[in-house]
């Protein structure tokens, strides 16, 4: 009996070890382990067997059960393992192949410049003013001290629009810069503490035009960010370390800058900011014209007509105005080299930023 | 304003490295845009270097002074000459066909000798032949020429870079040493600056000198202004008559007799060349030459023909006067043209009619001529408004106009005359009559501004002592009085050369400028604001329109950004043809381009166009803009600007790629998924999409988007039309465009969050059968309404037409989301709403539940 058992173990491992699929595992389990196998047939005749054998032949019969059963588990894990194996071979795929193409939305470059500018000054609580396109005469030149046939119109021709009145000296035009917006940002402070206005800390970003034969370089339309600051204690080495500072977190840590004496009628002191080369680290190159320094902005000291036009009183208060073109601060940083790209809105151009 | 160093050197010593000058002016306000060397070496190329730089190098040992003492012809050719010449070691035979030498031919030995710019064996010369544009060079070998041996020459300017003079060889002033280099003798370093407005009185040697000498710290020499005048007084020979002292201040003359017409000294013609300035003849040169050095522009008159003018008119001598011109009166100027003038220019005129544009230009009638021996040299002060408004109204840009039109001080005009006069005597002989006749019955007042240190250290931000701040003032010539005081301070009385300083706050200011230039931006420290910040306030509808950019872009679109000047055609174009209503525009009164010549009023348009430019490169275009349309409005000056949102896409829905997904292409709905996702993102609240009328858009396939009872915009497909009027493809093409000023205004500040259910979501499908005419939202309003609170999630999720349902009909399928807050939904609680919503699909739409 013990050797039958034995012979049953045998047959039914030897059946096992062929065995490759489920479907003949499940077989095997029928016939081996099933209710009709031999093994469960040597378990219905133990009745017929001594006594005294009985307990060593139901133990044994018992531990060829286990082994049997260990040996499927074992058996259907091994076939699972090497179905997956089996399947992660045939799965493969060339993971060379480009990825599903993705449309993607971008924000226009100019949008783009404009915001890290934002950003920064907002840190240094300067915040968002915006005023019109379309302005008067006294607003975008008059009120900024510049007279009437003030020679530095001269850099800044105007489109003028029609309008059924002869308006003389005040015409109305196309904005040349964002600066009437520091006479109308001043003014709606001073309307409402006249005596004694708030300080003012804005910035003044949109869309200038100036009367330009389109080309590389120039544009009838472009964008400005200016800022003005005006205050009880604010000071020309006030406008440098702002501007400096503005110059390190936009154009990084390291940057030096310089200022320039220059003019603009709005401004005494006036400055032009240059940065140091970022493109040749001020060793000089085709970009800096070899002078190491990349002309950044204009800037000065708030002119004391602008104060009063604007309702602060130019004995108390002082401040600093600065302006710049988001364009060419875009065009040197990405080494653009024309700038009627900007509002010609080519896919080819607007989607690699 | 092109300036030699020699020039400078003559009235300030310099004795800094040429760079360190250039980059010192630079920072100082004249900025140094060129830096040309003439004979002199250029730095070093790879350098970092402070200006543009140009120029040309001679070689001192190659290129030097050489003396022709005799020229003799070529045995066999005639337009070549022979030439003995001293180079100050040996002499050579030079051979030439310069034809300035022709008229010495033969003459035998010359005395005194020719002075040349010689260039010896070896030297490199600039190629004069050389037909490319960039700059060629050559050296100079043997060889012979017609059986003659030449290995030198004598170079024109062009070969040595000074100008592109080539018909003739340089000839120097007698004077000139034998032997020395040229770029010794001749050699010259040009700084080209850019003159801002405020730095007009900088716009010659003197001022260049006197900025110079303030920063770094050199004296500044002053011209010598006397001359012998051994003549008879002017006095009685000429009346000078000012009617409006307005338009000018001052009037200058002075005479000079039996002055020879000749050419300038060489060194001077170079000088002029150099600054830009053709040479004429010693008397034109003198005028000239004494403007770019004060700063006063001189006009010469042929005194015998205003004398023989006013002879003819019955007067012994000439009246000059001045005034304004009568509008439409002619003038014809030196250039030959005839003028109209308008009456803001100002003449100068005698008995018998105008002479000269004042301050612009001079009349051909009294000009200097081939004859002229007796001048009358005017130096006058004009008003800069005038001038200006003449300048721009004529076209005509002028060395005299360029200076007057950014003011003259008066001050200047004697100086200027007198030191015209002795120029003119120097170059063309001639005797100068004594004193001027000197009109000034308007002279400026020069303002003196009191400032404190105390105002330096509130302006600028650093401490400066009384005496530092007088000392830098007077670096700049002004009077500076610090009478012993506390506080201390100074009183500055502006030099009388310059018209830029105010008085007041306004002159304080100027001061600043004048200190911190002069002190150094570079030494002024940087600091960060210590004043009190504003009340921060923030600016929402910036906020809500970046946001909704964001959201624009997250959705796949791309920003763009249009010009705003336009044309009416081309906005027309967004209506199908001969449907364009008549609208205002604001227009330019000088517009570049008709294409660009008002103002838009459609952002639509704007993104139409975009779309037209772009769909030969891609055929998937996702676009959006924002920016303000302008829109005039009755009995106002300036049009309104109105903000606005516009979108269009077209094209595939997907991007084309390897994996074949064929998505089709976009349609209405798409587009009004974009604006359903971007708007509910904005939590704009309830939003209505309604068929609307817009014959911008398909009639069937246009809807109108309502808040509330106002109407914020309009989408919808392109009008077969209207596409007609475009170069577009032929998918179909999206567009709408909002008013984003009611969006912006809508926007809540604040939104509530629902909490998360406990409760078992239960799922059901539904599908409704009606008649197709029945809007889906009528549908989905009875469903919602029906299920009431607990329907949380209501979503077509199909549309189907056809044999099943029945011509005329449409079957929607939806599936629907219940959750109740508190308890679990039973079977039964769901099969009740089900039924109500069947019933009243039955009773109110008159469809049924699809089997």
């Amino acid at each position: 009996m013990l050797e039958k058992l034995e012979q049953i173990k045998k047959t039914a491992l030897t059946a096992l070890t062929g065995i490759e699929g489920e479907e003949a595992l499940n077989k095997w389990k029928t016939t081996h382990l099933g209710r009709s196998s031999a093994i469960m047939d040597a378990f219905k005749s133990m009745g017929s067997i001594s006594k005294e054998d009985r307990g060593i032949m139901g133990r044994t019969a018992n531990q060829v059960k286990l082994a049997l059963q260990a040996a499927l588990d074992e058996k259907k894990d091994a076939l699972h393992q090497a179905a997956i194996q089996h399947a992660l071979q045939e799965e493969k795929i060339d993971v060379t192949l480009p990825g599903y193409a993705i449309p993607r939305g971008r924000l226009h470059p100019a949008t783009q410049t404009l915001r890290e500018i934002y950003r920064v000054f907002a840190d240094m609580g300067f915040q968002i003013y915006r005023s019109r396109e379309v302005e008067t005469d006294e607003y975008n030149f008059q009120l900024l001290n510049f007279p009437p046939h003030h020679p530095a119109r001269e850099m800044q021709d105007s489109f003028y629009v029609a309008s059924d009145a002869d308006r003389g000296d005040n015409p109305i035009l196309m904005r040349t810069h964002t600066s009437p917006g520091q006479i109308h940002a001043m003014r709606e402070l001073t309307a409402e503490a006249p005596d004694n206005p708030p300080p003012v800390r804005i910035i003044l970003p949109g869309m200038c035009y100036r009367y330009e034969q389109v080309s590389t370089r120039y544009e009838s339309q472009f964008t400005q960010v200016e800022g003005l600051a005006v205050g009880k204690d604010i000071t020309f080495s006030d406008l440098k370390g702002t501007l400096s500072d503005f110059a390190r977190r936009m154009f990084g840590q390291d940057v030096a800058s310089r200022f320039r004496a220059s003019h603009f009628p709005f401004t005494e002191p006036s400055a032009e900011m240059d940065i140091e080369c970022f493109l040749c680290g001020g060793a000089g190159c085709q970009v800096c014209k070899h002078s190491g320094w990349l002309e950044i902005l204009g800037c000065g000291m708030v002119h004391p007509n602008v104060l009063s036009n604007g309702g602060y009183d130019p004995e108390r208060y002082t401040g600093f105005a600065f302006g710049m073109g988001p364009e060419r601060i875009t065009m040197l940083r990405h080494h653009i080299e024309d700038i009627r790209y900007f509002w010609a809105n080519d896919m080819r151009f607007l989607e690699q930023f | 304003m092109k300036t030699p160093l020699t020039w400078l050197k003559e009235y300030v010593d310099i004795d800094i490295p040429i760079e360190d000058l250039a980059r010192r002016m630079t920072l100082a306000g004249l900025e140094v845009e060129e830096i040309r060397y003439v004979g002199y070496p250029l730095p070093d190329a790879a350098q970092r270097r402070e200006a543009k730089v140009s120029g040309f190098a001679w070689g001192p040992d190659e290129i030097v002074v050489g003396a022709i003492h005799e020229v003799m012809p070529h045995p066999d050719a005639d337009r070549l000459v022979l030439c003995k010449l001293d180079d100050g070691e040996k002499m050579h035979t030079v051979l030439t066909g310069a034809p300035n030498l022709f008229p010495y031919k033969g003459a035998g030995e010359l005395d005194p000798p020719l002075k040349v710019a010689y260039a010896r064996e070896g030297a490199t010369v600039i190629d004069a032949y050389s037909e490319s544009a960039e700059m060629e060079y050559t050296s100079i070998q043997r060889k012979k020429i017609r059986g003659v041996d030449s290995y030198s020459m004598a170079c024109s300017e062009k070969e040595l870079g000074i100008s592109d003079e080539h018909e003739g060889i340089i000839l120097l002033d007698a004077d000139a040493p034998t032997g020395v280099p040229l770029v010794d003798y001749i050699g010259d370093i040009v700084f080209d600056i850019a003159i801002t407005p405020n730095f007009a009185r900088d716009a010659n040697i003197i001022g260049v000198a006197r900025e110079v000498a303030a920063i770094t710290g050199a004296e500044l020499r002053c011209p010598d202004l006397t001359i012998p005048q051994e003549g008879a007084s002017i006095q009685g020979k000429v009346e000078v008559e000012i009617t409006d002292p307005a338009l000018n201040p001052r009037f200058c003359l002075g005479l000079i007799e039996n002055a020879v017409i000749q050419p300038s000294p060489y060194k001077v013609r170079l000088r002029l060349n150099l600054c830009g300035v053709r040479a004429i003849n010693a008397l034109v040169d003198a005028t000239n030459y004494a403007m770019l050095e004060l700063g006063e522009p001189l006009h010469a008159f042929d005194y015998d023909i205003l004398q023989k003018r006013a002879q003819n008119d019955g007067a012994e001598v000439p009246t000059i006067i001045t005034r304004s011109a009568k509008a439409g009166e002619k003038l014809v100027t030196l250039d030959g043209e005839e003028r109209t003038l308008d009456d803001f220019t100002i003449l100068v005129t005698d008995q018998t009619g105008p002479l000269a544009l004042a301050g612009v230009m001079g009349g051909a009638d009294s000009e200097i001529n081939d004859e002229t021996a007796n001048v009358l040299l005017e130096g006058a002060a004009w008003n800069m408004i005038n001038t200006r408004r003449t300048v721009m109204a004529q076209s005509l840009p002028s060395e005299a106009a360029y200076r007057f039109s950014r003011g003259v001080h008066p001050a200047l005009a004697p100086q200027g005359v007198m030191r015209g006069l002795r120029l003119m005597q120097e170059w063309a002989g001639g005797t100068v009559a004594q004193g001027l006749v000197d009109e000034y019955p308007n002279p400026p007042h020069d303002p003196t501004v009191e400032i404190t240190p105390q105002n330096v250290r509130r302006w600028l931000g650093i401490d400066l002592s009384a005496e530092e701040i007088a000392g830098i003032l007077e670096s700049l010539e002004f009077e500076c009085e610090t009478p012993p005081q506390s506080p201390p301070r100074i009183a500055a009385k502006t030099p009388a050369h310059r018209l830029d300083i105010g008085t007041g706050v306004v002159g304080k200011a100027d001061l600043m400028e004048e200190i911190a230039r002069v002190y150094g931006y570079d030494r002024v420290p940087e600091t960060r604001m210590a004043d009190a910040l504003p009340p921060q306030r923030g600016n929402h509808d910036l906020d809500i329109e970046e946001k909704l950019r964001d959201m624009l872009a997250s959705l796949g679109l791309q920003e763009v950004i249009n010009h705003r000047l336009t044309s009416p055609e081309n906005e027309a174009r967004r209506f199908p043809a001969g449907e364009a209503p008549e609208e205002a525009y604001s227009e330019l009164v000088n517009p570049i381009s008709p294409e660009r010549s008002v103002l838009r009023r459609s952002l639509l348009s704007s993104v139409l166009n975009t779309v037209e430019s772009n769909y030969r490169i891609q055929d998937r275009i996702a676009i959006f803009e924002i920016g303000p349309v302008f829109l005039p409005h009755e009995g106002e000056e300036l049009p309104v600007e109105a903000s606005r949102l516009a979108l269009a896409i077209t094209g595939p829905r997907t991007l084309p790629d390897w994996g074949g997904a064929v998505a089709g292409e976009m349609d209405f709905y798409d587009l009004k998924g974009l604006l359903e996702t971007a708007l509910g993102g904005l939590h704009l609240g309830k939003v209505r999409y309604v068929g609307g009328k817009n014959p911008t858009f398909h009639p069937g396939k246009c809807a109108d988007v309502y808040l509330g009872e106002g109407k914020i915009g309009s989408f919808g497909e392109l009008h077969p039309l209207v596409r007609e009027n475009y170069d577009l493809p032929g998918t179909p093409l999206l567009a709408a465009e909002f008013n984003l000023s009611a969006i912006i205004t809508a926007v809540p500040a604040l939104f509530d969050v629902s909490p998360i259910p406990n409760q078992p979501p239960v799922f059901e499908d539904l599908a409704i059968v009606i008649d197709e005419d029945i809007p889906s939202e009528k549908v989905a309003a009875l469903i919602r309404q029906t299920g009431g609170k607990i329907l949380t999630d209501l979503r077509l999720f199909d549309v189907y037409r056809g044999d099943q349902v029945g011509e005329g009909k449409k079957s929607l399928a939806y599936s629907l989301v219940y959750v109740h807050p508190e308890r679990t939904l039973t079977d039964k609680d769901v099969l009740k709403i089900r039924k109500s919503i069947i019933y009243r699909v039955e009773r109110e739409l008159g469809g049924k539940l699809r089997d």
